[in-house]
């Protein structure tokens, strides 16, 4: 599977995306595994209030299935226009 | 209907033009642009704006799709930049063309509204003095969603 990161998740954590393999039902048991790294990951999923997930670039939210899914994304609350 | 993200600078007067110059049946076109005003502490030398390729395009034809099919819009134009923009550079543009006034102005504000929250941008500020700070989202923003 894929994870995107952006804005300052993705300079907290120090990369744009990677390929991980998970067996993680949900978005939730996803965020889990990753603050279990290493403290960049810890510090970058803190606050889930804070963060939004897209799953294949659809927005979505934390107790979602993982099943299926190809492309995971977090990134903070959105601030275009 | 034009969804546009890209890293190139727009004219207004001539997408403007060319939007409402496209449309037939419409008695009312409305444009809103965007423009990269200065820090609230000042000092601001540039705004970056990143995205997420992809997904950005398709949330912008969404919520483009929805006010087209609510408002019975003629037509409507969604132009935004990503990439680092210096204050007074404009952001993006949107316009609407409808038979009446009403839903024009109801649809470009709909418009603005959703891709402020919904669509994946996010502004970083560059000051001066070297430092930068990610803007943060509004509450307003998000509780503008609330009304429509």
């Amino acid at each position: 599977m894929d994870i995107l990161y952006f804005a300052w998740v993705r300079e907290r954590i120090g990369l744009p995306r990677e390929r991980v393999e998970t067996s993680a039902a949900t978005v939730a048991d996803l965020v889990e595994e990753l603050r279990g790294r290493e403290d960049r990951y810890a510090a970058a999923f803190a606050d889930l209030s804070a963060l939004r997930v897209a799953l294949d670039q659809e927005l979505s939210e934390f107790d979602a299935p993982l099943d299926g899914v190809r492309e995971v994304a977090f990134f903070p609350p959105m601030t275009g226009g | 209907m034009r969804i546009s993200v890209q890293v190139a600078p727009f004219e207004l007067g001539a997408e403007s033009d060319a939007f409402a110059a496209g449309v037939e049946n419409a008695g009312a076109v409305v444009t809103f642009a965007g423009v990269v005003r200065d820090s609230d502490q000042g000092g601001l030398q540039a705004m970056e704006i990143e995205h997420y390729p992809g997904m950005t395009e398709k949330a912008l034809t969404a919520i483009a799709e929805e006010a087209v099919e609510r408002w019975s819009l003629a037509d409507a134009l969604v132009i935004h930049r990503h990439g680092r923009l210096a204050p007074g550079e404009r952001i993006m543009m949107v316009a609407t063309a409808a038979r009446h006034r009403k839903d024009a102005f109801e649809a470009a504000e709909y418009l603005m509204d959703y891709l402020k929250s919904r669509a994946p941008f996010w502004k970083k500020e560059i000051l001066a003095g070297g430092g930068s700070d990610w803007v943060a989202a509004k509450v307003a923003d998000e509780d503008a969603l609330k009304r429509w």
